[in-house]
This record gives structure tokens, C-alpha cells and sequence, in this order.
């Protein structure tokens, strides 16, 4: 079956809908509108505006909203249009959808699930543009996921809302109009490892999210040279499957870390500081990171393409490190 | 590391065949030495290399036919010939004071007075080649790092654990050129170069009449002030250095692209790139046939007598069968001499990618008005193809009056 991210997304979401009575979406412009990037496109027709809820201007109240909601037993989902936007919401989140099992000494759970969009490349400028889910991989109480296949963009959801604690989805815009075959009858996904995308010998790519395309593509061209790149997708971004990265590592002894995030305090950082921890003396070479430039995402497209992590630069670093040839 | 590639040694080879090692593994080179000797179809070449460095591997063995660009050596330049240098075992620290837990801390942090010096070059040794040089018992101080900036890797320390030890080293091989050219190169198989170089010849010169809209000047030059004035330093001359009037005739276009740009340089993408350096590529035909057009280099800042050593020298080599890569690409400019021929007039065909040929045909004696006088001179057709796409014939005029006022003064060349 060929079908787009964004399509995997909604089925994702309708599927929850059917399943159980105690799921519902709520968002800006989700209902009526179909969503800002159409992915719930049709739901308030076939659900209802009870299960599709459109919601005012305000990520903290409707995001507060959502954690009242999933304190008293339901399944939200709530939709908030760009990473940069949930900053408003940070209070609800980090201090009480993050906190709240902890501070009621385990009595009550968050069963909330946030969907966001993340990312540049799509020429929306520095406010819809920034990449900021390590700074959510930085809070524990929450989990963070980065689907970046459509296997896990239909599957991680439902495996999403059956987590009793706060999960946030982070849904890279150059994605959604990705398309490619899935099986007919994809299922939930588990969400606590990361997956070896494309197995290799001579370095590690660490990725996630927006950058696995470039990365895979990357691996292709060092293939065909000569350089076989084991590609890593990360998957989730808290917990770190730290096991899969560390045993990468050790088949490969090179790491590279792919992060479309800002290189200071990023989760590039934070890989980078594990593997050390983990695999020092397999390293035969110091671990690099490919991030984005330290500016607010340009709106320019030379600029924006220029300030993000691409495939020619993986590969340019790729064949730095292995000594300009392979 | 930095790569060295199978050059192109001109617009028309594509393959090259490395008949020749002359450097190995190890060895020290700087920039213009000859390292290799390559066959293309049109004569044996004596590559050189432009960057400073040591070679770290061969990768195209001898007898190997490969195509322009490939690689054929890896070499560590300045920058990063890093090798392990055994250091001087560092004496023991001495033993810490033993410091009471509770006692203040001796001696008390206070700004240092003098400033940290320099910590001691060590060699870079990854962790993993550190482990595995533990494992098999390698002693990192024989290992030669090929990684970033040096640093020892596992594959460096795998390869010294295979390697047998170390020959003592020899010193680098610096073929110097002059003398009797070097003997026949080995092991490669016989080319058949008079074959292969009309093929050649044939496509460079038809690329040009396809691609270069040539025009044509032509001149008569008064020769008499040049031969009079070459009679008379010839005279002054031992045998040995006397000079031809071609090596006039080379200076004299050397200066005149200079002052005209537009003739010196070359055609690439679509766009003229002149070029600062004057390379004078100089015509010579082969006794077996065919033609070749090495440079000489910097012919406008040479004297007379430099070129006239060059171009001898140039001459016994192109008939030898052996030039250096330098002077087969990059010649700016041509100058084709068909005088010893007979003929008056050449209009010759532009190299690509060069952008001008400049060709003179034999002295002759002519009359000449001069000063509502006539009489006898030695007199030359000067003539220029131009690729009317770098320049028009208004600046190829030029050039051409500017190569005779030259000419007039041979004393100031």
C-alpha cells in the first residue's frame, strides 16, 4: 500500500479513534480546517466535534487542557502546530505533565500524547523553523519520539497513548509529504529501541527524524566509494536506546552524529558524551557532529539549505575522516 | 593525506601509462620533483609533483594504463607528516606530598608567575589502535599514522603488526634531468607512439577547428637590426652559448603577451582565464614523425641566454622522447617556427585550450622601403592565430605591432 507520512499519521489517529471511545484530538484549526498540514483532514466529519476538537489560540490552556483531561481518565491527543508554538506551553508541560506522577507520589498518571511538528527546509523562517525537541529530551517525566519512516509514523501513536505518561511526537515538516509502501496491515511499534536503517562496517551515522533521509542517502554515495556507513535512526530521543548506539560503534569504531538541532547543549551532545562513556577504547577516531549553523533557521532558500545539516556534507566529513579516499 | 592523480599532461590525453616509480614509500618530495614517469600516447613524460610531502603509498603499480585524474599516490603533506617520534622516556613525577585531608591545601592557588610551557609534541594515538597495539604487541613508536593529522589508527597498527621490520632507509630518488636521458623504461609494453600520436594530434587539432573561430594577422617584420645585432653578440660569445634568432623571436612573443593578455591564457568553460605566468610552448617535430609543443617556462622573465639553454635543452628531450608534465600542460601560448622548412608563411592552428599561436616562417631577403630608401632586409612573416572568442582582430593587431617594435630592439630583450 502507497501511502504519504501524513496520510500514515491519520490512520494513525483514526485508527486510535476507533479503538477506544476514550481518545480524542484536540488542536488549532484541527477540526473544520483539517489541521494545519491536513493530517486530520476529514476526522471531525466521520468523528464528530466531540472527538475533533478545535481549540482557541492558547497552547498553555489547551495543552493544560489535555492534562486535565488525561488526570481524569481519558486519551488525549492534542496537536500543536510547531515546536516553536509549544515554548507556550512549556509551563504545562515541563512543570506539570513532566511532574505530576512525581509530585502526587505515583498517584496519578499522564496519559497524554502531544504532537508537534519540528524542523526546517520548508522556507517558513526562524518561528516555524527551529529544531528544539532535544530540549524536551532533556526533561525526564516525559518520553519524546521522532518517527521518521512511515512504519513509525503509522505505528508509534497507539503505542504512544498506551503509555501511561506524557509522550511527545515530534513530526519533521519535510516528512509529511514523504510516500512510500506500507504493509496494509502495519501495527503498533514499539517505541523504546532504536533501529539499525542500513548496516555497514567502516563508520556510524547517528540520526533521527529529518535528517535519516539525507543520512541513507549519504551512506549511498560512500558506498559507492568504498566507505560502508552503518545508519542508526534513533527513534526516540528519550530514553536513548544508548545500547544500540554503543554496539553500533563498537562494530564500526567511527561516529558520526547527524542532528538537524544546534550543536551546543544538543542531544547530538549528549550521544556524543555517552559514547564516550560507553566505547572510548573502540573509538578509533574522535566522534563529529553535523548540526545545524547557530542561527535562527533562515527563511532564504540558499540560506536555509546552507544552514542545515545536508547529504554532501555527511559525506564530505565521512571521507575526511576515513582520509579523503576511502 | 593529500592524493596525487594521474595528471593531464594536455587537452588531448585521456590515459597515461606509470612506467616509472621514481619515488617509494616513504620517501621525502618537494614541489616540482619528478616522481613518476607516465607514457601517453605522444611521448614519456617525467611527472612532477606539486605538492611537498612524503609519500605514504603507491597505488598504481608500474606498466598500469589508467585514465587522467586517477589516483596513483597517497602523500602526507607538511601539515600533517606527522611520524611517531620515539620521545625521551619523562623522568618519574615526583611522589606527591602526602596532604593531611584537613590541612589547607599546599602550596596555596595563586595566579602562576610564569607562563605554562608548551606541552611536549606526542604522537595522536586513537584509543582503539592503543588497545590493539596492547593486543598484538606493536610498539606504537614504529608506527606511522596515516590518520587525521597523523594520528596512529587501528589499521596503522595492524599493518605495522603484518609488516616485516623496516628497511634501513635509502635516500629519496631525485632524478636530476639533465645529461643523457634516462635509459629506456621498463617493463611497461611498447606503445606504438607514431600511431597513436597522429590519433591524438588528430582530435586535438580537430577539436580546435571545431571549436576555436580562429582568425589570422600576418605581418612582415624587418629582421636586420635582430640579425645585425645577434651577429654582434654572437661574436662576443663562446660557441658554446651562442644563441639562435628563434630564442629572439620566443622572448619577443613572451613580452608582447604580456602586454596584450588577451593572447596568453586559456579557453575553459565558456570564458577566457588569462594567465600571470608567460609558458612558451615551442613547436618541435619529432625525427619519427609528429609534434610536440612542451613550455618554456617563464620565457618573459628569462634572458637570452636562460632560454637559449632551455630551448636546447628542450629540444634534446622532446628528439629523446622524455619531458616533464610541467612543460607538456601548461604552455600559455605557442610559437610554431617552420622557417628551417622553407616556408615564409604559417598560419598555424591554436592548442587548445589556448587561445593563441603565434608562427613565423624563414628569413628572407627583401626589398624594403625604409625612409624613402629602399633596400635589402632580412625580413620574417609574422603571423597570429587568434580564437576570436578571447579576443577580436583589433587587439590581435596589436599584438603583432607590438612583436615588431619589440623586435627592433633586440639589445632590450
Amino acid at each position: 500500500m502507497k501511502i504519504t507520512y501524513r496520510e500514515a499519521i491519520r490512520q494513525a489517529i483514526r485508527d486510535a479513534l476507533i479503538r477506544d471511545q476514550r481518545v480524542f484530538l484536540m488542536g488549532e484549526d484541527v477540526g473544520a480546517y483539517g489541521g494545519c498540514f491536513a493530517v486530520s483532514k476529514g476526522l471531525l466529519e466521520e468523528f464528530g466535534p466531540d472527538r475533533i476538537r478545535d481549540t482557541p489560540l492558547s497552547e498553555s490552556a489547551f495543552v493544560g487542557a489535555g492534562i486535565g483531561a488525561a488526570m481524569n481518565g481519558m486519551r488525549p491527543i492534542v496537536e500543536i502546530m510547531t515546536v516553536n508554538f509549544s515554548l507556550l506551553a512549556l509551563d504545562q508541560i515541563v512543570n506539570n505533565a513532566a511532574t505530576i506522577l512525581h509530585m502526587s507520589g505515583g498517584q496519578f498518571n499522564i496519559p497524554l500524547v502531544i504532537r508537534m511538528t519540528t524542523g526546517a527546509g520548508r522556507q517558513l523562517a526562524a518561528q516555524h523553523s527551529h529544531s528544539l525537541e532535544g530540549w524536551y529530551a532533556h526533561i525526564p517525566g516525559i518520553k519524546v519520539l521522532a518517527p521518521a519512516t512511515l512504519e513509525d509514523a503509522r505505528g508509534m501513536l497507539w503505542t504512544a497513548l498506551e503509555d501511561p505518561d506524557p509522550v511527545l511526537i515530534f513530526e519533521h515538516g519535510t516528512l509529511y509529504n514523504m510516500q512510500g509502501e506500507i504493509a496494509a496491515d502495519a501495527v503498533p511499534v514499539e517505541i523504546s529501541k532504536a533501529a539499525v536503517r542500513r548496516a555497514g562496517t567502516d563508520v556510524s551515522l547517528i540520526t533521527y527524524g529529518g535528517t535519516l533521509g539525507k543520512t541513507m542517502l549519504a551512506a549511498e554515495h560512500l558506498a559507492a566509494s568504498g566507505v560502508e556507513a552503518e545508519v542508526v535512526d534513533l527513534r526516540t530521543l528519550r530514553p536513548l536506546d544508548t545500547t544500540t548506539i554503543l554496539d553500533s560503534v563498537m562494530r564500526t569504531h567511527r561516529a558520526v552524529i547527524i542532528d538537524e538541532g544546534w550543536r551546543s547543549g544538543s542531544i547530538s551532545a549528549e550521544i556524543s558524551a555517552r559514547i564516550m562513556e560507553g566505547a572510548f577504547y573502540e573509538l578509533d577516531l574522535p566522534v563529529e557532529r553535523i548540526c545545524s549553523a547557530e542561527v535562527p533557521i533562515p527563511y532564504a532558500k540558499q540560506l536555509e539549505d546552507a544552514a542545515l545539516p545536508q547529504a554532501a556534507t555527511i559525506v564530505a566529513t565521512v571521507t575526511r575522516m576515513m582520509g579523503g579516499h576511502g | 593525506m593529500a592524493d596525487f592523480l594521474m595528471p593531464s599532461l594536455g587537452a588531448d590525453m585521456e590515459v597515461g601509462t606509470v612506467l616509472q616509480w621514481l619515488v617509494k614509500p616513504g620517501d621525502v618530495v618537494k614541489r616540482g620533483d619528478i616522481v613518476a614517469v607516465v607514457d601517453t600516447e605522444k611521448a614519456t613524460i617525467e611527472v612532477e609533483i606539486f605538492l611537498a610531502g612524503v609519500i605514504q603509498k603507491i597505488v598504481v603499480p608500474e606498466g598500469e594504463k589508467v585514465p587522467v585524474g586517477t589516483l596513483l599516490a597517497l602523500l602526507t603533506t607538511d601539515g600533517e607528516a606527522v611520524t611517531a617520534v620515539p620521545e625521551a622516556k619523562p623522568k618519574p613525577a615526583a611522589p606527591a606530598p602526602v596532604v593531611s585531608p584537613l590541612a589547607p591545601p599546599t602550596p596555596p592557588l595563586v595566579a602562576r608567575p610564569t607562563p605554562i610551557p608548551a606541552p611536549p609534541h606526542r604522537p595522536r594515538i586513537s584509543p582503539l589502535a592503543m588497545r590493539v597495539a596492547m593486543d598484538l604487541k606493536v610498539d606504537l613508536a614504529t608506527v606511522q599514522g596515516t590518520g587525521p593529522e597523523g594520528a596512529i589508527t587501528k589499521a596503522d597498527v595492524e599493518r605495522a603488526a603484518k609488516a616485516p621490520p623496516p628497511p634501513a632507509p635509502e635516500p629519496a630518488v631525485a632524478a636530476p634531468i639533465a645529461g643523457p636521458a634516462p635509459t629506456a623504461p621498463p617493463k611497461a609494453a611498447p606503445i606504438d607512439h607514431r600511431a597513436a600520436m597522429r590519433k591524438v594530434i588528430a582530435a586535438a587539432m580537430a577539436r580546435s577547428k571545431r571549436e576555436i573561430p580562429h582568425y589570422y594577422l600576418g605581418t612582415h617584420i624587418d629582421m636586420s637590426n635582430a640579425t645585425g645585432w645577434l651577429q654582434v653578440e654572437n661574436l662576443k660569445r663562446p660557441v658554446t652559448d651562442r644563441l639562435l634568432y628563434s630564442v629572439l623571436l620566443l622572448k619577443a612573443v613572451a613580452l608582447a603577451a604580456r602586454q596584450i593578455p588577451e593572447m596568453n591564457g586559456f579557453w575553459i568553460d565558456g570564458a577566457f582565464k588569462p594567465s600571470e605566468a608567460v609558458h612558451v610552448g615551442v613547436a618541435i617535430s619529432l625525427r619519427q614523425g609528429g609534434l610536440i609543443a612542451p613550455a618554456i617556462h617563464d620565457v618573459d622573465k628569462k634572458g637570452l641566454g636562460e632560454i637559449m639553454v632551455s630551448l636546447r635543452d628542450l629540444v634534446k628531450r622532446v628528439r629523446a622522447g622524455v619531458l616533464r608534465s610541467s612543460e607538456i600542460a601548461d604552455a600559455t601560448i605557442t610559437v610554431t617556427s617552420l622557417g628551417e622548412q622553407g616556408v615564409e608563411t604559417v598560419f598555424g592552428v591554436i592548442y587548445p585550450p589556448q587561445v593563441a599561436l603565434v608562427g613565423f616562417g624563414k628569413i628572407v631577403e627583401r626589398p624594403w622601403a625604409s625612409g624613402g630608401m629602399v633596400g635589402a632586409r632580412p625580413v620574417v612573416m609574422a603571423s597570429l592565430s587568434g580564437d576570436h572568442r578571447a579576443s577580436d582582430g583589433h587587439r590581435g593587431g596589436l599584438f603583432v605591432a607590438t612583436l615588431e617594435r619589440l623586435l627592433q630592439e633586440p639589445e632590450k630583450l
